[in-house]
């Protein structure tokens, strides 16, 4: 198994709810999607032309200050438990783990893991360079991916037209080749039933929305990815600036509409977040889902100033720690054990437990 | 294919649109599908997938027709052909963009509302600034003129003609 402990803050320090109005955004990340010039993309790669694409890139990584010592991990050399937990952590996408449906995972698949940077290799596309903060910060996520890109560009040949941009496999993505994405929780808006029209309108102006895991993933717990739709035509600071403003838009809406809550039905909200509260305390078996949900709530209770019993940076770390691949390693068990939601409400309760005791609150 | 609207020049847009629960199919050129404000990136860009790629195969057919492009060609340096990327979504190597680069231009700006990239620009050696050169930014000064004018915002296009002057002057 590998021990996550390895990596610069197991490769979280984006959840440690440090960043610009990080109650309601977790996370902004950036990704830049490079190819090599002369080497084939993944839909006309052989393993032999994939190994080559990661050696190339390993050997220069260690001359980028942004990689340094980073962590490099092979996916394709790791067991099922151990990508789904990079997975879960948010450091590879699923079709890097090799977890979509029967598929495998690929040859010479791997990451190299720092800090704030990640750089996924052999994904659909031979680099995809990644920036991550804790909150809503598009400008430090771009500076810091930006970097990464100017030094790997300056030892590696990308490919790169004049008038289509960087060129990607998919052409979704050509162009800048970069997806901003905020992570953004909105209970009010879901509640209020606000939700749908909000996301309708960012469609209209090219942004796009996901569930928790990225790319194909379910909404949980009131988590939307709100990213720029399209890539081209338009420079990067535009692309940033676009989708800066119109999460600032929704930032307020979600304001307006736990204000809204808050005046017309108190006390049905008040129930609610503390419902959720104490069934994360007292439960004794907890799916996945009914977790999350209920961490949601929690996490409107603490926005609103009605629950004083646990921080931000706690709820977040249950949001990781709570995930099926987790729960297993933290329990040294199998995925699939028939205890597994014992356990997760058994663990759920312990952090909660601490967090009151932390804050000189008795349960 | 001739245009339906101008009836003059090649159609290169292929339109759907829902009017009172009846498919109307345009085929239009790419100035009169401008003047239909088709060339706005959020009308292609909620396109699906699916849907895209299923246009891709109308644009391929008259991909077909242009000079230099035999539709069962294939990229040179990889050997993808342009079935290949309509059965995958894929392009199979970066000269694939060269190979199929009418096409593909075709389905850019489906998807993206323009193909003329105006980001940062790729520089082996690092001494590049990262501003687009002259000519791509007076691409971008035109795009907005066109639409300052469309949107009979007169005072923003002489700003913009003047700006456009400045950096391409006249021989």
């Amino acid at each position: 198994m590998i021990d996550l402990n390895l990596l610069p803050d197991g490769g979280m320090s984006w959840l440690d709810a440090s960043g610009p109005s990080s109650q309601m955004v977790l996370s902004t990340r950036i990704r830049l999607a490079r190819n090599l010039a002369n080497r084939p993309f993944a839909l006309r790669a052989t393993p032999a032309d994939r190994e080559r694409v990661l050696s190339d890139v390993v050997a220069v990584a260690r001359e980028c200050p942004s990689l340094g010592a980073a962590q490099l991990l092979r996916l394709d050399q790791m067991e099922p438990s151990d990508r789904r937990l990079l997975h879960e952590r948010h450091l590879v996408s699923h079709e890097l783990a090799g977890l979509e449906g029967e598929a495998q995972v690929r040859p010479a698949s791997a990451v190299l893991l720092r800090d704030r940077v990640g750089l996924m290799l052999n994904e659909e596309d031979h680099l995809r360079l990644q920036g991550i903060r804790s909150g809503f910060d598009l400008q430090a996520a771009y500076q810091d991916v930006e970097r990464l890109d100017e030094e790997l560009g300056q030892r590696l040949p990308f490919a790169f037209h004049p008038e289509f941009g960087y060129l990607t496999s998919c052409p979704t993505n050509a162009g800048t080749g970069m997806r901003a994405s905020v992570l953004i929780h909105l209970p009010g808006l879901v509640l209020t039933k606000e939700i749908s029209k909000v996301l309708q309108g960012l469609a209209q102006v090219g942004l796009t929305f996901r569930g928790l895991y990225g790319e194909g993933s379910e909404v949980v717990g009131n988590f939307f990815q709100l990213s720029n739709q399209t890539t081209l035509g338009k420079s990067e600071q535009e692309l940033l600036d676009h989708l800066g403003r119109m999460v600032r838009q929704v930032i307020e809406y979600e304001e307006q509409a736990r204000h809204v809550l808050r005046r017309d039905v108190p006390v049905i909200i008040e129930d609610k977040v503390w419902r959720a509260y104490g069934l994360l305390r007292h439960a004794r078996a907890l799916s996945f889902e009914e977790a999350m949900n209920l961490l949601s709530g929690v996490r409107l209770g603490v926005g609103l100033g009605l629950v004083d019993r646990c921080g931000v940076y706690a709820l977040n770390k249950l949001l990781i720690h709570a995930q099926p691949a987790h729960l297993a390693a933290q329990e040294r068990v199998e995925p699939d054990d028939p205890d597994l939601n014992v356990r997760r409400a058994r663990y759920v309760r312990t952090v909660l437990d601490d967090e009151a005791g932390r804050r000189g609150l008795t349960p | 294919m001739r245009c339906q609207q101008c009836h003059e020049r090649e159609a290169v847009v292929f339109l759907t649109q829902l009017a009172q629960d009846q498919e109307v199919h345009l085929q239009l050129c790419e100035r009169c599908a401008a003047e239909k404000g088709v060339e706005n990136a959020a009308t292609f860009g909620k396109t699906p997938v699916g849907t895209f790629l299923a246009l891709m195969g109308k644009s391929m057919e008259s991909a077909a027709s242009l000079p230099g492009l035999a539709p069962a060609g294939a990229c040179p340096t990889c050997g993808a052909t342009l079935n290949d990327f309509r059965e995958s979504g894929r392009l199979g190597c970066g000269d694939c963009y060269r190979a199929f680069e009418a096409p593909l231009r075709d389905l850019l700006r489906r998807l993206h509302g323009s193909s003329r990239h105006l980001g940062k620009r790729y520089s082996p050696s690092g001494e590049d600034t990262g501003r687009p050169d002259a000519e791509v930014e007076a691409t971008r000064i035109r795009d907005q003129l066109e639409r300052a004018v469309r949107s009979e915002n007169f005072e923003l296009a002489a700003e913009l003609r003047d700006r456009l002057r400045q950096l391409t002057p006249e021989p």
